[in-house]
């Protein structure tokens, strides 16, 4: 027979937004680090109840952003100064006030690939699989149930007492998942 | 509750906002998720009549460009004075059409504009299939289309680069950056609601294909707080986005030396205009939507207000450009420019002239009166003329510009051929068809979204109880209601019956203070008799 399932880790299910908040607290101030709180939608100031630092992903799109409107110069310039000089209508080489429009739309362009490609990274998406897919519960996560994860790995889990933790949260369910 | 069924009653009360709720009918998550899902899972035959017609449609276009492709651009009646013709109207038509969609999407979630979230999918995906149709007129204006990629700066055998200097290559820019950032867009909001279609997907084609492009997506809260820092950047960068793309377009026309387009008023014009038209075909989309799938709960006659007040002021906008056009021809003194506008208003395109002002200027004052913007029926009619009217905007702006040209030896007029025809309506067929493709296989409306903004998404929102107490409730406390609301029950107007409700309701909210947090429902302190939060009042008016 094969060797027992690893285990992921605890899985409990909360009925309300509220319930949730409330035990995103109690988690939180328990000191795990390995864990997350799952909603159909953005629960608001979820963040702050599990003690969640602010997103990196606006320092990203500035980076981006910049760099795309940068590039956009540097390429009206290239091209119309330095590798093809070509007089057009007798305006300058470096009609730097024309180049705007073009400058603007790419800082634009690189700006939003960096906030949606950005965001996809740092989430580490795609990953098709994750052990709490097993969950046959959890697949109303994306209708109208909220869930608490704590991962086996987290140094303060103990398969007991951090079931009688969840359970004193008000979860509906408390179950185990594999891995 | 199996089965949610729809109401129309207007008392229902957000008892978190204190205000009138967004979704009518209070139903629950799952209830949305049935209710938008619904329609996606199970074909209707309307939406197969609805396919086939576009599919028609679409086949109309495909004959139009083999036939352009083999014979040329002569085949439409494009000439020389009038070399833009219907093209580039149609071109101009279609990005306009796209503008509502990101206004929707973008510049009301930067105003917190929570309405939106019953309307911005479909107006998103609609920006996306407008913009595609847009792009594909300049793409055959040109010709020889197989020679497209020129305006990219991509290294060549003439080694030559294209001319930074010109609004149309600013054009390329802008009109491919908006297509890509609201495509990048859309995909960001869809990525929850895929994931909603993948965990009920009952076939394994459907579980795959939704879990492929919901991206594993499992509702975390860590990713939540990077999705939602990503979406307001995406809306904050989407807003100037969206007001330059149809700037630059006007700049096609505005920096030309033409009298009639050489105008500063071009750009807030054309955007002003372009909202117009991109909220007449969202009405025009929505209104058949809500009621084929049956979602007149969750766009209720008060989004559709909102929208058709968007209109109003937009249209006003217009109006109130068409008439500085005509002032500044004057008051510049610059018989050109006074020769064109005369010209446009009385010549040989005076017909195309007054049916694009009764459409955009005098049709949408109809908005003014509340029976009107509050029927779905007038307002889908009034849609159309929106859409009328701002296709022949752009054709007399081309058309009327360009057939005088400055030697009265060169002037002619413009007549369309049954290929400008055909080609216009094949758009139609490409734009129906995809937003039928789109309405048969994604959630027509954001449902995490929509979620977020319904009272029982606050995390110190505490439910009322449950439907089977709620109703029992109800009637055993109609009596005590009547006596302790002192009278106030003889008066049957529809103001006291949301003023009752509202106190009503608000008692049903326990406020749970939390840490910072603390919601404070409108009306709190008015004392009143224990009732649930569902919207009965009229069944306990009529008890009373």
């Amino acid at each position: 027979m094969a060797k027992r399932p690893k285990v992921y880790g605890l899985l409990a299910e909360y009925e309300t937004a509220a319930e949730l908040y409330k035990a995103c607290e109690k988690v939180r101030d328990a000191g795990f680090g390995a864990w997350d709180a799952h909603s159909p939608f953005p629960v608001h100031g979820l963040e702050k109840a599990m003690g969640l630092r602010a997103s990196i992903v606006p320092w990203i799109v500035a980076v981006m952003g910049f760099s795309g409107a940068g590039l956009g110069f540097l390429l009206q310039w290239w091209t119309s100064v330095v590798d093809y000089p070509l007089i057009i209508s007798g305006k300058p080489f470096n009609s730097y006030q024309a180049f705007v429009p073009v400058i603007f739309e790419l800082g634009i362009l690189l700006g939003s690939f960096g906030a949606v490609f950005g965001m996809f990274g740092l989430n580490r998406l795609p990953t098709l699989y994750h052990s709490l897919f097993n969950s046959d519960r959890f697949s109303r996560v994306t209708d109208d149930r909220f869930f608490i994860s704590i991962e086996a790995r987290d140094p303060k889990y103990d398969p007991e007492r951090t079931r009688e933790l969840l359970e004193s949260t008000g979860a509906a369910h408390v179950e185990e998942v594999e891995d | 509750m199996s089965h949610y069924i729809p109401t129309t009653h207007e008392h229902d009360i957000d008892p978190v906002e204190g205000r009138m709720a967004l979704i009518q009918g209070n139903p629950s998550f799952s209830e949305i998720t049935e209710a938008v899902v619904r329609p996606i899972e199970i074909p209707h035959r309307r939406w197969w009549i609805a396919f086939m017609l576009s599919l028609s449609m679409l086949g109309v276009l495909g004959i139009s460009l083999a036939y352009l492709l083999w014979e040329g651009v002569g085949i439409w009646g494009n000439n020389i004075p009038v070399g833009w013709g219907w093209p580039i109207v149609n071109f101009v038509f279609w990005v306009g059409i796209g503008h509502a969609g990101t206004l929707i999407s973008a510049v009301l979630f930067l105003f917190r504009q929570k309405w939106r979230t019953s309307i911005n999918r479909a107006s998103e995906a609609m920006t996306i299939f407008a913009v595609i149709c847009a792009l594909l007129f300049p793409t055959v204006h040109v010709g020889r289309m197989w020679v497209i990629y020129w305006p990219l700066p991509i290294p060549n055998q003439m080694s030559m680069w294209p001319n930074f200097r010109s609004p149309l290559l600013w054009d390329v820019f802008a009109v491919s950056t908006y297509f890509t950032v609201s495509l990048l867009f859309w995909y960001v909001g869809l990525v929850p609601d895929i994931a909603t279609m993948r965990d009920r997907a009952k076939t394994k084609i459907r579980r795959i294909a939704y879990g492929v492009f919901a991206l594993g997506w499992r509702g975390s809260h860590r990713h939540w707080v990077n999705y939602e820092a990503a979406y307001l950047l995406l809306a904050a960068m989407a807003t100037p986005l969206v007001l330059s793309v149809h700037s630059i377009v006007s700049f096609d026309f505005a920096v030309s030396q033409l009298p009639g387009w050489h105008t500063t008023i071009f750009p807030p014009y054309f955007v002003a205009g372009a909202i117009f038209s991109g909220f007449g075909m969202v009405l025009t989309l929505m209104i058949p939507i809500r009621a084929w799938f049956k979602l007149e709960h969750i766009i209720t006659v008060k989004h559709l207000e909102n929208m058709a007040k968007v209109i109003l002021l937009t249209g006003s906008l217009v109006g109130y450009a068409y008439g500085m056009e005509f002032f500044i021809a004057w008051y510049s003194g610059n018989p050109y420019e006074s020769f064109a506008f005369v010209n446009r208003a009385f010549g040989d395109y005076s017909w195309a002239y007054w049916t694009m002002m009764s459409c955009n200027v005098i049709t949408p004052q109809l908005i003014w009166f509340k029976k009107i913007r509050r029927s779905a029926v007038a307002l889908f009619i009034l849609s159309i003329f929106v859409n009328i009217g701002m296709w022949f905007e752009r054709f007399v702006i081309v058309a009327s510009s360009l057939h005088h040209d400055f030697l009265p030896s060169s002037w002619a007029y413009f007549s369309p051929t049954l290929w400008d025809v055909a080609t216009l309506i094949g758009s139609f067929g490409l734009f129906f068809t995809l937003f039928c493709l789109f309405l048969r296989f994604l959630p027509v409306i954001a449902i995490a979204e929509i979620k977020s903004v319904m009272p029982a998404a606050n995390p110190h929102y505490v439910a009322p109880p449950p439907a089977s107490k709620r109703k029992r409730h109800v009637t055993k406390s109609a009596v005590g209601v009547v006596e302790s609301s002192d009278g106030s029950r003889d008066s049957e107007d529809s103001e006291s019956a949301i003023g009752r409700g509202e106190s009503s309701v608000s008692q049903s909210v326990k406020v749970v203070v939390s840490g910072a947090h603390e919601v404070k429902p409108a009306a709190a302190d008015e004392a009143a008799p224990e009732k649930a939060a569902d919207g009965h009042d009229e069944k306990e008016d009529a008890d009373g």
